[in-house]
Formats: structure tokens, C-alpha cells, sequence
């Protein structure tokens, strides 16, 4: 008995698609990649710019809603067995390659069993859960699985399981092949030409298998060192899209008040960065959890939010940002309450040491918001030197654990599985890596319970042990919850439909079309 | 004349002195007009001056006020400068009298490793040592110092070498005097007065430094100069001139002050050049 999970093209695009004159099609987009990518081969390469960038070029097999649900992409149907361990992939037909040769079931076993597992971290922790991949004919794709893993709908998206083209790269030194100068993928666009240092250009893709996809003629990723000279193109015209990371925060509210100019936050709901506050619980006066609770009521997260990110983003509950699954939303918030942490501060009897302060080096945001954070913790008490560090420098202090308080954002991928335990399992307590968990928290009870979930099933199991989870972190603290942050889009007002997914950010131009 | 008549003779020098007098009035102000922290975030964000009662200045990008930050900004700027330009003297009046007085070989050596330091770009210097000692008060003082230190180190001993043959320091040498007490006694006290001019431009300069290095993000990040208000600033420059404005001014005023009282020490101390100048 299979359940039907399949979900018809038409209806599911439907949803998520807002409501829409008729798309004109014609014209080519300007806008910012910043900084210029490593490289365009989505999959080899993971940085945030490839992915936006790529993310036109290449694609998965899914896509997702900004309500993080699937939608069809190179699979126009899938199944899920009950028991959770085996998915059923039905591809499309009639996709071609950027060269023209067939897309088939093949390449799809080819990326996902050969070329990630060599060459992709965050899909190589996917396939761990996975016993074989096969395909049944042409268009058909079988998943086996070792156990239930709860996310495994959610790992599909293009930047994580990119569908490569197996007749280029079967057989060659991957990261040696020729052909990765000239991106071959299934996507909207085409890889033109890459002046370096200048301009990308992704031309229409006229044998696009959705029908009149995309609207424009190309895009055109302009690559422009300084930040002041992004704006200004932006305020002038030389380019009419500004997506995440490419203006400074206090440039935001200008741009936004511009004639014809609409900003938007989605498009980010599958990665949701979320800003943390590393607190050392191995030592010193934030190895007790009074000190890590004082912290969470000292911080005036709703002030950071309004003046530092200009209003943009959430104030966090708990561990779980709002865009994840199985939030515990019965936890009592830890509010901006001075009074509180003085208390929990003489309870604890903290006696004025001073306690290091690394803010995140990424530019004048961070450096106030530390600013900030440091004058809430010496409000209450608190002894707070600030350490400066350069990028190089903050890698090393946290991956060598020598610091007391540091900013960090990580994001979420939609699942705990995914995003969230990482941050908390005492098995990733590892020096050298500032990504994993950092705060050295070890708490058994923690661990089973994250084990535990990210295999369970169905859902309302999971949902079960994530709830419990959340109390136990929210209640010891391990790191202090800053902000979800809201990363904006700035665009002109008359250019349609650029933000239709979770990942929006990364395949937006699919859909795109400018009114004339 | 006595030494202030002469002193005051120079009108300008006058005014620098008062405007000095008036900027180390506020950095000793500061923490009785201002008791709380500059970092303070105490009214709304980017409110223009004199809007609203209290905040003359305005507030910064976080609601900081500016006033607070300019004055206790005033005692970081004058610390700074006061303890790198004695550190940067401490270094170069020792290392010039010593290559001045014993000539030859020494001097050659001391001089070459004077040039070393010379023939490094000095603010491209301040920042390297800066960044490798990590961004405080005391690195940025010792960054200053050492990149600040080689004109004293010159200007002393071209000083030693012209008075050492002295008819006074031939007598001293005839007395039975040791060469330490006629380095001492003897000859540093007669080159004090352009020692004392190049010091008080060398504050001005010094201050000038760390309001660059702050600018550029390598000051003390745990206090507030006038750099780091100007460096914090910049990039708001478009929706809020007061911001990098009101220090802008500080520093140039303190700077161009600093430089009006050492060109009348100059005249004070040397009467006989002010006179050939007029």
C-alpha cells in the first residue's frame, strides 16, 4: 500500500504561485552577485553566490514552498512507502540538457550515488541514511532507505542534491573536467559568458520543458566590489534587483523608499539564518547556566531587531526558529528583563570577571550589534571585553574554543535533522570547526532525544521527542538565541513573480517577468 | 621678556592654547557631565542635533548620544597622544644622543636601524603592528610609538653632534666629567626646546594616527574615540552628517591647536629665529 503523496503539477503550482496578469515575455535583468563565486558547477561547489547564481542554471529534483511543502520540479510525482523507507521518484519526460542530450533516471542515480557522495558534504550526510539508489526504467528513481529519515523530502532542493549530467562527467577527474567552465544543467537559463571580475550572463534556455518558462531573455550578475557603488547602482538604474547581502542594513530603508521599488523577506524560508550568541560551557562564568540565562533576559533582542536590521526578522523563542519544524511554542520567552538576570547573576554569585566578547567579522552591522550586546551585558554587570578579530581569526578562536561569548549565524534547512541538532549533539563537539557544536554542551538526555527523532516516524512521533528536546535546551541555554534573521530583496516594482519558493533567493528568475 | 610674553607675542599660538586648554577641559568633564557609559543607547536612532533637549549633538545609528561620545572621546584622543609621543621619545632621545655624541661606528649602526623604521611607509607600519598585536590601547600606543620614533632619534643627534664640541662641553670633558653625566648634565638640557616643539607636533600627529586606525576598524573596540565615531559613521554619511561632522571637527581643532601651540613654543623658545622670521 503506497501512500499518495503525488502531487498533480497544475495544482501544487497553482498554490504557490500568486495570483498573476499576464506574463509579458521579453527582457533581461540586471543585477548583484556579491561576492563573485568561486565557480558555477552547483554541487562541487557550495558557497552561497554559486548557489544563487546556479541555482538558475542547475536544478533538483524538487522544489520547495515558502511553507517548506515540496513542489514538482525534475520529479513531477513522488511516493513514500508507509514505513517510511522507500521513495518513489517520477521524473518528467522530455527534459533535455543544456546540450541536448536527454535527461534520464540514469543521471539522477549518477549524481546522487557517484558524483555527491564524492564530492558533497551536506549530501553525503543525507546518503548515510540511504541503502541503494536505482533506477526502474527511463523515468523512474528508487530510494531505499535504512531507516525512516524524517527530512529526506526536504534534502532535494538544487543546491544540496544537484542534478548533474552524467555523460560529461562519468569516468573524469570531476574537479579537472573541462566542461565545468561551461555549466551544463536542465535549468530556465544557460551559462553565457563569464567576464570575471565583471559580469556573469545566463541567457533563456528556449528548450525549457515548462512551457513559456522563463518570460526573460537573461539575467546579468554583476559583480562590484564596494559596497556604497552597489547602492548607487542600483539608485541609477544599472541594475534593478538587489538580492540578499548586497547593501548594507542602514542603505535598506533608503532603497526600499525609493519610486517603484518593492522589498520582500521571502525566498529564505528553507535556509533561515539564525543568529546565535556562542557561549563557552566549558569554562569560565558561562559554563553556569545562571550566566547563560542572564545573558538570554539581559539582551534587548527587539531593539537589535528595529535598529540594527531595520525591523526585519524575528526574535526567537528557543532554540527552534519559527520556520522550523515542531516548534515548542508553550516555552516561556526569555524577555528583555534586566532586573531577572541581576538576580540570577547574585544567585550564581558571579563576582565581575571579565568574560571576551568576539563579534562577527561580516561588516558594520555586526560590529554594532556586539556593540549593543555589550552594553546590555555591563547594564546588568556583566564584565565584557570585546576582542576584534578578522575572519581568519574568528575561525580559529572558535574552532580552537578560546573565546567566552561569540556571534555566529548558521542556517536551518528546514528540518532539526538538518539545521538544528548539529548545534547541540555532544557527538559534534569536535576542535577545529567553528560550524558544529562550538559550545561544547554535552547533555545525554539531549543526544538520545535528537537521535532518537531524526529516524523516527511518522511525524507526530517526532514532534513528540523535538517538544521535550526544546524544553531541556531551553531551560539550560547552551547558546544564546538572537535573531532569525530577515535577509530583504530589493527589486523594482514591475518586475513579477521573482520570489516564488523557499529557496527563492537561488531559482527566483524561473518565473520572473517584467511588465512593461 | 619673560617666556610666556614671548610666547603670547604669536597670536595664533594663544588661540591654540585656549582651544587646548578648552578640549582638555572636556576630556576631564566628561565623566561629571556625562557620569553613563558613551555606549549607552539612550534615545531614539539618528535624531539630528539640537531637536531635542538633552541631546545637542544628536544621537548615532544605535541612539547613542554624541555629545557623551565626543567628550569622553576627547580623554581617549589626549591619552593616546600624550602616552605614544613619551614612549616615541623614550625610544628616540637616547638613540639620537647616543649616535650624536659617540659618532663613528655607533652612529652608523644606530642610524641604519633608524632607517629601517624610516623607510617604512608609517601608517602602513601602524597598521600591520596593530593588527598582529590585536586592536587595544596598549598596542595602538605602541604602534604609534614605534612608527613616530625616528625624526626624534634624528633631530636629537644632529643636536649632540653640533654641541659635543663645544667650548662648554670641551671643559666639562677637562673637569674630569664621565660621558654619561655630560650626555646628561651637559648637552641634553640645551637641545630640550626643539625636543619640546617636535613633541607637541607629534601629539597632534599621534592623535591624528589613532583616529585613522580607528576609522579603519583596528581601534580598541571597547572604547570610544573620535576615529571609531567618524570609521562608524561613514558609511551613514548620506542620512546623518552629524555623525562623522561633530568629531571631524574635534580632530581638526585639537590637531590645528596642537600645531599653533608648538610653532609658539618655537618662537618662545628660540627667540633669536622668531625674530629672523619677522
Amino acid at each position: 500500500m503506497k501512500a499518495p503523496l503525488a502531487c498533480a503539477v497544475a495544482a501544487c503550482g497553482l498554490a504557490t504561485l500568486p495570483a498573476m496578469a499576464d506574463p509579458q515575455p521579453g527582457g533581461v535583468i540586471d543585477t548583484i552577485i556579491q561576492p563573485e563565486p568561486p565557480g558555477l558547477v552547483l554541487g562541487m561547489i557550495q558557497n552561497a553566490p554559486t548557489r544563487t547564481v546556479a541555482g538558475n542554471i542547475y536544478e533538483g529534483l524538487l522544489r520547495y514552498d515558502t511553507d517548506l511543502n515540496p513542489i514538482p520540479q525534475l520529479a513531477e510525482s513522488w511516493e513514500e512507502s508507509d514505513d517510511g523507507l522507500t521513495y518513489t521518484f517520477h521524473l518528467r519526460k522530455g527534459v533535455t540538457w543544456h546540450d541536448g542530450e536527454p535527461f534520464t533516471a540514469e543521471d539522477v542515480v549518477f549524481s546522487a550515488d557517484v558524483f555527491h557522495r564524492d564530492l558533497n558534504p551536506s549530501a553525503r550526510a543525507v546518503l548515510q541514511h540511504v541503502e541503494s539508489i536505482e533506477a526502474t526504467d527511463d523515468h523512474t528513481v528508487v530510494f531505499t532507505l535504512k531507516q525512516p529519515f524524517g527530512p529526506f523530502l526536504l534534502s532535494f532542493e538544487a543546491g544540496t542534491f544537484t542534478m548533474v549530467p552524467k555523460h560529461i562527467y562519468e569516468g573524469t577527474e570531476f574537479r579537472d573536467n573541462e566542461a565545468n567552465n561551461q555549466p551544463v544543467g536542465t535549468g530556465p537559463f544557460k551559462f553565457e559568458n563569464w567576464d570575471r571580475g565583471t559580469v556573469i550572463e545566463l541567457v533563456k534556455n528556449e528548450d525549457y520543458y515548462e512551457e513559456g518558462l522563463p518570460y526573460l531573455d537573461g539575467v546579468n550578475w554583476h559583480i562590484i566590489p564596494d559596497g556604497a557603488s552597489r547602492a548607487v547602482a542600483y539608485e541609477n538604474g544599472t541594475v534593478d534587483v538587489l538580492p540578499y547581502g548586497t547593501v548594507e542594513n542602514f542603505d535598506v530603508p533608503r532603497l526600499a523608499e525609493m519610486e517603484n521599488t518593492c522589498m520582500t523577506q521571502e525566498g529564505h524560508e528553507y535556509f533561515s539564518p539564525f543568529a546565535m550568541l556562542w557561549m563557552n560551557n566549558r569554562e569560565g562564568p558561562t559554563a553556569d547556566k545562571r550566566f547563560r540565562q542572564a545573558v538570554m533576559y539581559a539582551m534587548d533582542r527587539e531593539f537589535a531587531r528595529d535598529v540594527l536590521w531595520n525591523g526585519l526578522g524575528n526574535v526567537p523563542l528557543s532554540a527552534f526558529g519559527s520556520n522550523a519544524k515542531f516548534q515548542n511554542e508553550d516555552l516561556e520567552p526569555y524577555d528583555h528583563d534586566p532586573e531577572k538576570a541581576r538576580e540570577l547573576l547574585d544567585e550564581m554569585g558571579y563576582d565581575g570577571e571579565e568574560v571576551t566578547l568576539l563579534p562577527l567579522p561580516y561588516g558594520e552591522t555586526w560590529t554594532r550589534w556586539a556593540e549593543a550586546v555589550k552594553q546590555n551585558l555591563s547594564e546588568v554587570g556583566i564584565n565584557v571585553r570585546t576582542e576584534a578579530t578578522d575572519v581568519g581569526g574568528w575561525n580559529q578562536r572558535l574552532g580552537e574554543w578560546d573565546y567566552d561569548l561569540a556571534f555566529t549565524y548558521l542556517y536551518q534547512y528546514g528540518d532539526p535533522a538538518l539545521g538544528i541538532s548539529r548545534t547541540y549533539l555532544s557527538s559534534n563537539i569536535e576542535k577545529g570547526s567553528p560550524w558544529n557544536n562550538v559550545e561544547g554542551y554535552e547533555n545525554e538526555r539531549v543526544d538520545e532525544l535528537f537521535n532518537e527523532a531524526a529516524t523516527a516516524y511518522p511525524e507526530a512521533k517526532r514532534e513528540a521527542l523535538y517538544h521535550e528536546v526544546q524544553e531541556i535546551l531551553h531551560e539550560d541555554v547552551p547558546v544564546g538565541w538572537l535573531l532569525e534573521l530577515g535577509f530583504p530583496t530589493i527589486y523594482r516594482c514591475n518586475i513579477k513573480n521573482l520570489v516564488t519558493s523557499g529557496v527563492g533567493v537561488n531559482d527566483g528568475f524561473k518565473d520572473a517577468w517584467i511588465e512593461k | 621678556m619673560s617666556f610666556f610674553a614671548r610666547f603670547a607675542q604669536n597670536r595664533g599660538a594663544l588661540i591654540g592654547l585656549i582651544i587646548l586648554a578648552l578640549i582638555i577641559a572636556m576630556a576631564i568633564l566628561a565623566p561629571l557631565l556625562f557620569p553613563e557609559s558613551p555606549w549607552r543607547m539612550v534615545q531614539r536612532p539618528f535624531l539630528p542635533p539640537f531637536e531635542v533637549d538633552g541631546f545637542v549633538l544628536g544621537t548615532d545609528t544605535m541612539g547613542r548620544n554624541v555629545a557623551a561620545g565626543l567628550m569622553h572621546g576627547a580623554w581617549v584622543s589626549l591619552l593616546i597622544g600624550l602616552v605614544s609621543t613619551s614612549v616615541a621619545l623614550i625610544i628616540g632621545v637616547p638613540l639620537g644622543a647616543v649616535a650624536g655624541y659617540y659618532g663613528g661606528l655607533v652612529d652608523d649602526a644606530l642610524m641604519r636601524f633608524t632607517e629601517f623604521f624610516q623607510t617604512i611607509p608609517n601608517f602602513a607600519l601602524a597598521i600591520v603592528l596593530v593588527a598582529i598585536m590585536q586592536p587595544s590601547v596598549t598596542s595602538i600606543v605602541l604602534a604609534i610609538a614605534i612608527v613616530s620614533w625616528p625624526p626624534v632619534a634624528r633631530l636629537v643627534r644632529a643636536e649632540f653632534m653640533s654641541l659635543r664640541n663645544r667650548e662648554y662641553v670641551e671643559a666639562a670633558r677637562l673637569v674630569g666629567q664621565g660621558n654619561t653625566t655630560i650626555i646628561l648634565k651637559q648637552i641634553l638640557p640645551n637641545t630640550l626646546s626643539p625636543i619640546i616643539v617636535l613633541a607637541s607636533l607629534m601629539v597632534a600627529t599621534a592623535i591624528l594616527l589613532e583616529s585613522a586606525l580607528s576609522f579603519l576598524g583596528l581601534g580598541d573596540p571597547n572604547v570610544m574615540s573620535w576615529g571609531y565615531m567618524i570609521g562608524a559613521a561613514r558609511t551613514v554619511i548620506r542620512q546623518a552628517w552629524w555623525l562623522s561632522f561633530f568629531p571631524g571637527m574635534a580632530i581638526l581643532l585639537t590637531v590645528l591647536a596642537l600645531n599653533l601651540v608648538g610653532e609658539g613654543l618655537d618662537d618662545a623658545l628660540n627667540p633669536k629665529l622668531a625674530r629672523e622670521r619677522q
